[in-house]
């Protein structure tokens, strides 16, 4: 079985019981995104902070309709993301891009990815690497919405 | 000649391979595109190597030979589909294609203002079903923008046949187009074309039928379904992709205006405006593809030569051996007629607690290769209140064996994801 190249107990783990799940309030920027080709959804929104005088991730929550391997990916996520700068979270989302479209075995910084190292595997499928970046593009959308759009209250 | 399953696979190449580190490929997505025969292959080989030309205006031999094997494949599609008159048999590049030449021809009537049986006018109705692929749908909602119709639609009932009982009045005289489908997609739901057809047409309506589930297993008679539009595509049927066919009553071709305009589909030109050439012609603007209409020809023979009544008695053994299967594990829904009457080889399913992207990829690493997600049906899924499905689709080269291979699959794919 190839399966479990794809399928690695912490990506299984995320999906049976998913981190940071549900809508919460307040948030900054509300996206929704789909998967045309099979219908996976997620709603998510991103709340951003001051932290010294950089934009930060404060909170990100989230409602998805998918395969695991979509709601893995989106609760592995929030793991990485919140507490980060935007600029951290930025680097990130595109060491997860870069990984998901890297079909050559280079070896995936864990440093910078965490847990998300283990969609190394999802790479390998070329029908499932939308699954695996639908939330962390919706992320990425609800926070260049947020920058665009700041709040107008002081923070 | 009874139907060996055997000797049916033998001449599709592509089952001999395995997939997946080794495994033998089960190939049930069917429904999606069908494999193709040898002769299929070989047709399209031998087109390019001994007869390749541009038709109707090559005046060499070449021209000739390719134009007789485009125009020969056109009465091939006419005799199997029941019409003696090919000029009926428009050529498309597939069913969407069909779909909106019917469309944008009623559209540019609306336009110009006639003739009258095809122009629309604010008020009017165009009656579709909440079962039908995205091809019957967007097509009537473009064209309902541009004209002002109202776009309606049967619903579907929880087994997933078109609620005919919950419809009444849905046809009337505001009625002028019923476009649905012969067989379901998603379901395998084979619908009353006729007796719809029969109330469409008390009502003035014209009625179209998506056949692209229907024609692959010899299921099209126009001269007795009573459709006024039949569409459907040849990757479904053991042809090639990129070929496609639009049958439309000779009638109803010679009134409607063009949909593509270009080369070949004119009479004369001048500059400030053009008169058309006769059907089939009007509507097959620029070089089409006359590879792809030759292979279709040769599916067509293919078809025509095996027993088609036997295989349609294999392919009921298959559905019937595989509802019966699906039926035995916990924790499955079929989506659509759990019986097989009136209902052809395509089963959709929904699996409690694992999503149908995870069931086809574990699937796949069995080589089973079956389609997930909504199958280009997103508001039948939303009506039968699944957010997407797995769909197993059976053709003529399938086997008892194949489907025992999926049930066994899908009970692989709970004790992987620990839903048992």
């Amino acid at each position: 079985m190839q399966l479990e190249s794809m399928y690695q107990d912490i990506i299984l783990d995320h999906y049976r019981h998913p981190h940071h799940k549900g809508l919460r309030e307040p948030f900054d920027t509300q996206v929704h995104h789909v998967n045309p080709t099979c219908g996976d959804e997620v709603t998510l929104r991103v709340t951003l902070k001051d932290a010294d005088g950089q934009p930060a991730v404060a909170d990100v929550s989230y409602d998805a309709l998918g395969c695991s391997i979509s709601q893995a990916s989106v609760s592995v996520l929030t793991d990485l993301l919140i507490g980060r700068t935007v600029g951290e979270a930025m680097e990130v989302c595109a060491a997860f891009t870069g990984l998901m479209h890297a079909r050559d075995a280079a070896e995936p910084d864990e440093d910078v990815l965490g847990d998300a190292v283990v969609f190394a595997g999802v790479a390998k499928y070329p029908a499932r690497i939308k699954c695996a970046l639908l939330g962390w593009m919706a992320w990425k959308d609800a926070t260049a919405r947020a920058l665009a759009e700041p709040k107008e209250e002081p923070r | 000649m009874t139907f060996d399953v055997g000797r049916i696979r033998k001449d599709f190449p592509i089952l001999e391979r395995t997939v997946r580190g080794g495994r033998p490929l089960v190939y049930l997505d069917s429904a999606n595109t069908s494999q193709k025969p040898r002769q299929v292959i070989d047709a399209l080989t031998d087109f390019y190597e001994r007869h390749n030309a541009n038709i109707h205006r090559a005046t060499h031999e070449l021209g000739e030979e390719a134009t007789e094997a485009y125009e020969g494949a056109r009465i091939k599609v006419a005799r199997f589909i029941g019409t003696a008159d090919e000029t009926e048999v428009v050529f498309t590049k597939n069913v969407s294609e069909a779909i909106n030449l019917v469309a944008y021809s009623i559209g540019n009537a609306t336009a110009a203002g006639g003739p009258a049986r095809l122009a629309l006018r604010p008020g009017d109705e165009i009656v579709i079903t909440e079962m039908e692929h995205h091809s019957n749908i967007v097509p009537w909602q473009l064209l309902c923008q541009r004209t002002g119709a109202r776009l309606r639609w049967f619903g579907v009932t929880p087994d997933g046949r078109l609620d005919l009982a919950g419809a009444a009045g849905l046809i009337n005289e505001r009625t002028r187009l019923v476009a649905l489908a012969h067989q379901s997609n998603v379901l395998g739901t084979i619908n009353p074309v006729e007796e719809i057809a029969a109330r469409a047409h008390e009502a003035g309506a014209l009625v179209l039928v998506d056949a692209a589930q229907s024609v692959p297993h010899g299921l099209m008679d126009v001269g007795s379904l009573g459709a006024d539009f039949v569409g459907f595509t040849g990757h479904k049927m053991c042809g090639p992709t990129g070929i496609g066919v639009l049958w439309a009553r000779r009638e109803l071709l010679d009134e409607m205006p063009p949909f593509l305009g270009g080369g070949e589909m004119i009479e004369m030109v001048w500059m400030d405006h053009s008169t058309y050439a006769s059907p089939p012609h009007k509507f097959e603007a620029g070089t089409m593809p006359i590879a792809q209409a030759v292979g279709l020809g040769a599916a067509v023979d293919y078809l025509t030569d095996l027993d088609l009544d036997g295989v349609r008695a294999h392919e009921d053994d298959l559905l019937r051996r595989a509802l019966a299967a699906l039926a035995q594990i916990d924790g499955l829904r079929v989506l659509g007629p759990a019986e097989p009457a009136d209902r052809g080889g395509a089963i959709s399913f929904v699996l409690d607690g694992i999503h149908p992207h995870d069931v086809s990829q574990v699937l796949d690493d069995r080589g089973v290769a079956v389609r997930a997600g909504h199958h280009c049906a997103w508001p039948l899924h939303r009506a039968l209140g699944a957010q997407s499905s797995t769909r197993a689709s059976f053709y003529l080269y399938n086997t008892p064996d194949e489907v025992d291979a999926l049930a066994d699959g899908i009970r692989a794919t709970q004790k992987f994801f620990g839903v048992e």
